[in-house]
């Protein structure tokens, strides 16, 4: 199984990012100092920072444009834990090759990123934190 | 990203599908009517541009291609294409240029210009209703490959590839819109977003821009290259220019 291969696995850090460490299929610790704030968890994801609606419904935002390209978030902060959380947000790839889903947290191996975002995650440790504070309100 | 380019080249597509059909109402409406179609102001420009004298030469496209409806019947059809003596590739709004610049002895218009939307939008409207049938043969093989792997290559900061969105999640939405097969058959379009007509390079740009990619130049190779690689996906539907998106 994928998960268990990657036990105890610690990813190197690149410097602009925090590093982490994934034990199964979460990255267990926080990668902020300070906790998250579920009110900046919810701006992000309906805002252009984290833009999770583009693919994700949440019916809790209220929001009347939403994708269905990924599974809806909602009740998500029951199924899956904070750990469990981080690293689909930090990077889903990890977990399914194949996936549509973007790595919110990782600046390595892609290509042709527009100069405007090169070298810099899609959200910084914090707002993820905050994003991770918010879905677990989603029971 | 080889494997899968490889695998995809070889699999039997299903009939494609024209983007208009995953429009809404409203939109299918106004591209099916010629009098509300906005799109058609600039094929009525393109149409007085037609037998406009222009150039060091003093012709105008009609000097030497006559009657429009007759002489560019189908041309879009196998667009882009190569020279028959070599060069490179050219899609609808290169070869007009061409024509301006060596046979008219005039100026390239700028890419997105009125005056070449206009009269790109007229000569494709001159196949409307016919299938797209562009040729992949050894002269043009190279620039067929380069745009399936540019079709197939994730980039940008969202890391998503054209197949993630066109050919994985074509029906679904994205926000608020419903994604499409991405053709090309109805370029230039009028978009609503716009207030314009525009071509399918500007088009392009706008996904590369959405994940966050670099964006190649308008009519640049990378893009005529993708360009036929679309329209080798899009064998069969008809061409549908001016088409309506919003
Ligand atoms: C481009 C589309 C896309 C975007 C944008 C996106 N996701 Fe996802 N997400 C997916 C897909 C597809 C899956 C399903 C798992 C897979 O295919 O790997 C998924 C899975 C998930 C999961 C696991 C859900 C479960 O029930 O197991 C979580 C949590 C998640 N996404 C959170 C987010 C958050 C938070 C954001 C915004 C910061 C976001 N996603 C943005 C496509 C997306
Ligand atoms: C002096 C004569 C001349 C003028 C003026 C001229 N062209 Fe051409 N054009 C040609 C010739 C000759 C060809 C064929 C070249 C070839 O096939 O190698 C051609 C080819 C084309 C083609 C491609 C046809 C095909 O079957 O692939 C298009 C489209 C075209 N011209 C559009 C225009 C437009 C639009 C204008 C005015 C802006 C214009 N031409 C002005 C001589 C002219
Ligand atoms: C994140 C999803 C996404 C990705 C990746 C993406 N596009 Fe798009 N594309 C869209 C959306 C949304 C539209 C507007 C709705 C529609 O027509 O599909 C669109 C429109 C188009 C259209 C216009 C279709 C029409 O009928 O008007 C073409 C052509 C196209 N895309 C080609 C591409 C190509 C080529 C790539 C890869 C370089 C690409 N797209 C990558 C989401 C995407």
């Amino acid at each position: 199984m994928l998960f268990a291969a990657m036990a105890g696995h610690a990813v190197a850090a690149t410097p602009a990012l925090v590093p982490y460490r994934i034990e199964g299929d979460a990255i267990p610790a926080s990668l902020a100092p300070d906790p998250g704030d579920p009110l900046r968890g919810r701006e992000l994801i309906s805002g252009r920072d984290g833009n999770c609606l583009l693919c994700h419904a949440v019916a809790e935002t209220g929001v009347r444009f939403m994708g269905d390209i990924a599974p809806p978030l909602s009740g998500v902060g029951a199924r899956l834990s904070e750990g469990q959380l981080r690293l689909r947000i930090v990077d889903s790839s990890r977990l399914n090759p194949e996936t549509v889903m973007p790595s919110y947290y990782k600046v390595d191996g892609l290509v042709r990123v527009a100069p405007a975002w090169r070298g810099k995650p899609v959200l910084t440790a914090q707002q993820i934190e905050d994003v991770i504070v918010y879905l677990k309100t989603l029971k | 990203m080889l494997t899968l380019s490889a695998v995809a080249a070889e699999a039997p597509r299903p009939q494609p599908k024209s983007g208009i059909e995953y429009a809404g109402g409203d939109v299918r409406a106004l591209q099916a009517d010629d009098f509300g179609n906005p799109g058609m102001l600039w094929v009525a420009r393109g149409e007085k541009l037609w037998s406009a004298p222009a150039g060091r030469s003093g012709k105008s496209c009609a000097g030497c291609h006559r009657d429009a409806p007759t002489t560019m019947k189908g041309v879009a059809t196998r667009y882009p294409r190569r020279d028959v003596g070599g060069g490179e590739l050219l899609n609808l709004e290169g070869r007009i240029n061409q024509c301006r610049e060596q046979r008219q002895g005039a100026d390239v218009l700028r890419y997105e210009s009125e005056e070449l939307l206009a009269l790109t939008a007229y000569v494709a409207h001159q196949s409307r209703g016919m299938p797209v049938n562009v040729e992949i043969n050894d002269a043009n093989r190279v620039n067929f490959e380069r745009g399936r792997d540019t079709y197939y290559r994730r980039q940008g900061q969202m890391n998503l590839a054209c197949t993630h969105c066109h050919e994985q999640n074509a029906g679904r939405k994205l926000l608020a819109d419903t994604i499409s097969e991405g053709h090309g058959n109805a370029y230039p379009v009028y978009r609503l977003e716009w207030q314009s007509a525009g071509s399918l390079h500007r088009r392009l740009r706008a996904c590369f821009f959405g994940v966050r990619a670099e964006q190649p130049a308008a009519g640049s190779a990378e893009l005529v290259d993708l360009e036929l690689y679309l329209a080798s996906r899009a064998r069969g539907l008809q061409v549908e220019t001016p088409g309506v998106r919003r």
